[in-house]
C-alpha cells in the first residue's frame, strides 16, 4: 500500500467545483432540507419539550438543543455525502475513473471530497443556526464562531466515513457504520443531555467520541457561555480529519490504482 | 516506448515482458483477444496502474517523474462510458476542462468547436442520459481532445456501436491522425485494425506474439487465400487434407484450409458439393485466429 501523506494540489478544487455546480442545480430542494427539517424539528421538540424540561445545564432547553443540533447535523450531513454521495460517483458513475485520466490524481479526489462534505456541513449547520437566531436562541455574534467549528466537524466526520466507502462493496454497507457508529454518538453525545449525567464510566467513553468534542466545541459559542477547553476539542476534531483523511486517501488509492 | 513492462496480480502474470515502440504521428493497434492484456497495458502505459516491473517513457520523459506533464498532453478514451451523469452536454466538457485546470476562456472557444466536431453541437444543453451509445461514444471522443493533446488513447473505441456510429468514430479517428497526433488503439475488431493503423502488435496472455504493418503480416503469417468449408467432412477427405500441416484448421463444424494456389482450393471446392464452401482472400483476423485462436492440427 502508498502510505505516502495525502498531496493535494489545486486540482482539489476543480473536483469541489464540480460538486458544488450539481448542488447548485438542485439549490431549491437543497435549501428546503435545510432550513424546514430544523425548523420543524426544533419547533417541535424545542418548545414540546422544552416546555416540560425548562433549562438545562442552565441553558433554556430550545437553545440547547438547537446547538446540539448544530453539531449533530455537521456529522449527518458530512457522513451521509461521504459514503452514499461518493459511493454512487466512485462505483456505478465511474466518474473518477474519468478524473483519473487527467492531471488530477487520487489525492485531489479524496481531499476534493472531503472540503465539499465539510462545505455541505457548513450549509447546513449554518442554516440551522439562522433558524435558531430566528425563534431567539441565540445568544450573540460570538455564535459566528461556530461557523469554523462546524466546518471542521464535518471534515472530521467525512474522513472515516470516506473509509468506509473505499472499503464498502456495496451501499448495504454503510448500515453498518450508521447503527453501530453514528446512532450511538447521536444519542450520547450531548445533543439531548449533559455527557455529565451519564454512568461514570459512560462519562469516560464518550471522551472518545468525536461528537462529543464538536458538541462540547459548538454549544457554547451558540448559546454565549464561555468554551472550556477548546483547544482540546478542535484538536481531537482535527486530529480525527487529519489521520481519517490520510487512510481513506491510502484506501481509495488501493481500490482505484491497480 | 515500453522495455520488460510486466504486471503480475497475484498468481496471474496478466502482461509478461512487453516491449513496444510507438512512433510519433503514427496509430498503433495493441491487438489481443479478451483477457490478453491490453486493457492492463493500456492502464499501465497511461500510469493507472501500478508497474509489477519494466521501464515505460512517453514523449521521451519517464512515466514516474513526469506523469503529470504527460497527462496534460494526452488524451484518453476508455472502454467503459464513464461520463458525468450529473452535468449536460457541454458542461461534461467543461468541467473535465477544469481537471486540466484549463481557463474558462479557452474552455468556451474549444467546446463550440468540438461538439461540431463530433456533431453534437445541435445537443449541447441535452442531458447525458438522452444520448443513445454512438453519442455517447463521440462525446467522450471530444472530451479526450478537450486538452488538445498530442497523444490519443483508444481502449476498444467502437465496442457495441452501430455500423453508423463506427465509420464515424473511424473518420474522426483518420482525422486526428492527419493533424499529427500519436495514436494508440487497443481492439479486437481486425477490420478497425485494418483500416486505421500503421503498425499493429497482437498479444495473447500477456505475451507479444506478432508485430507489424496490417498487410505485412497477412503476408508473413497467412497463405493468399483461404477456402471455409462448413459441415461434416468425408473421413476420406479429412484425413487427405490434415496432411497439410500448417495450412488446415478446425473450429467448430467450420474448417480451414489456407494455399497460395488458387486451383487447389477451387478443385478442392469442386469436390464437395454437398457443403458450403467460401474462398476468399486471408485477412488480418486469419492471422489473429492462427496465432490466438485454438487450433486443430492434424
Amino acid at each position: 500500500m502508498d502510505w505516502q501523506l495525502p498531496l493535494p494540489r489545486l486540482e482539489t478544487l476543480a473536483v469541489w467545483r464540480r460538486n458544488a455546480l450539481v448542488w447548485r442545480r438542485m439549490i431549491g430542494a437543497s435549501v428546503l432540507m435545510h432550513f424546514g427539517e430544523p425548523f420543524i424539528l426544533l419547533i417541535g421538540l424545542g418548545y414540546g419539550l422544552g416546555r416540560f424540561i425548562g433549562e438545562m445545564a442552565g441553558i433554556p432547553y430550545f437553545a440547547f438543543l438547537a446547538s446540539g443540533f448544530i453539531a449533530w447535523s455537521a456529522m449527518n450531513v458530512a457522513s451521509m455525502e461521504a459514503m452514499w454521495s461518493v459511493y454512487t460517483r466512485m462505483v456505478p458513475q465511474q466518474t473518477y475513473e474519468a478524473i483519473l485520466a487527467t492531471p488530477t490524481r487520487v489525492d485531489d479526489i479524496v481531499i476534493g471530497e472531503l472540503l465539499w462534505c465539510a462545505s455541505k456541513s457548513l450549509v447546513s449547520g449554518s442554516a440551522i443556526l439562522v433558524v435558531a437566531t430566528v425563534l431567539g436562541a441565540v445568544a450573540d455574534w460570538r455564535a459566528i464562531l461556530a461557523l469554523p467549528a462546524i466546518f471542521l466537524t464535518g471534515f472530521c466526520f467525512a474522513a472515516p466515513a470516506l473509509i468506509m466507502t473505499a472499503l464498502a462493496k456495496g451501499y448495504e454497507f454503510f448500515t453498518f457504520y450508521l447503527t453501530l457508529v453514528m446512532t450511538p454518538m447521536f444519542i450520547l453525545c450531548g445533543v439531548f443531555y449533559p455527557t455529565a449525567s451519564l454512568p461514570a464510566p459512560m462519562q469516560t467513553f464518550v471522551q472518545f467520541l468525536p461528537l462529543t468534542h464538536a458538541v462540547a466545541l459548538i454549544r457554547p459559542l451558540v448559546v454565549g457561555q464561555p468554551v472550556i477547553d477548546p483547544w482540546l476539542h478542535a484538536g481531537v476534531l482535527a486530529f480525527c480529519g487529519f489521520f481519517g483523511a490520510w487512510i481513506a486517501v491510502v484506501l481509495v488509492r488501493r481500490r482505484l490504482i491497480v | 516506448m515500453c522495455r520488460g513492462l510486466r504486471k503480475v496480480y497475484g498468481d496471474l502474470e496478466a502482461v509478461s515482458g512487453l516491449d513496444l515502440d510507438v512512433p510519433r504521428g503514427n496509430c498503433f493497434g495493441l491487438l489481443g483477444p479478451n483477457g490478453a492484456g491490453k486493457t492492463t497495458t493500456l492502464r499501465m502505459v497511461l500510469g493507472q496502474s501500478p508497474r509489477t516491473s519494466g521501464v515505460l517513457s512517453i514523449f521521451g520523459e519517464s512515466i514516474d517523474s513526469n506523469l503529470r506533464e504527460i497527462r496534460q498532453r494526452t488524451g484518453i478514451v476508455p472502454q467503459a462510458d464513464n461520463l458525468d451523469p450529473d452535468f449536460t452536454v457541454a458542461e461534461n466538457l467543461r468541467i473535465y476542462g477544469l481537471y486540466f485546470r484549463i481557463t474558462s476562456s479557452v474552455l468556451e472557444h474549444r467546446i463550440p468547436k468540438l461538439l461540431k466536431l463530433v456533431e453534437l453541437d445541435h445537443r449541447a444543453t441535452d442531458r447525458i442520459s438522452t444520448l443513445s451509445g454512438g453519442m455517447k461514444r463521440r462525446l467522450i471522443l471530444a472530451r479526450a481532445l478537450i486538452n488538445d493533446p498530442d497523444l490519443l488513447v483508444f481502449d476498444e473505441p467502437t465496442t457495441g456501436l452501430d455500423p453508423q456510429a463506427r465509420h464515424m468514430i473511424w473518420s474522426l479517428i483518420h482525422r486526428l491522425k492527419r493533424n499529427g497526433k500519436t495514436i494508440l488503439i487497443t481492439t479486437h475488431y481486425m477490420e478497425e485494425a485494418e483500416r486505421l493503423c500503421d503498425e499493429i502488435v497482437i498479444i495473447d496472455h500477456g505475451k507479444l506474439l506478432a508485430q507489424g504493418a496490417p498487410g505485412e503480416m497477412v503476408r508473413i503469417h497467412c497463405q493468399k487465400e483461404v477456402l471455409e468449408i462448413r459441415g461434416e467432412l468425408p473421413d476420406r477427405l479429412f484425413d487427405n487434407l490434415g496432411y497439410k500441416r500448417n495450412r488446415f484448421e478446425q473450429a467448430g463444424d467450420t474448417y480451414y484450409l489456407y494455399s497460395d494456389d488458387t486451383t487447389e482450393l477451387l478443385e478442392t471446392a469442386a469436390v464437395l458439393p454437398e457443403l458450403a464452401c467460401l474462398h476468399r482472400q486471408s485477412g488480418l483476423e486469419d492471422v489473429f485466429l492462427r496465432l490466438t485462436g485454438r487450433e486443430l492440427r492434424h
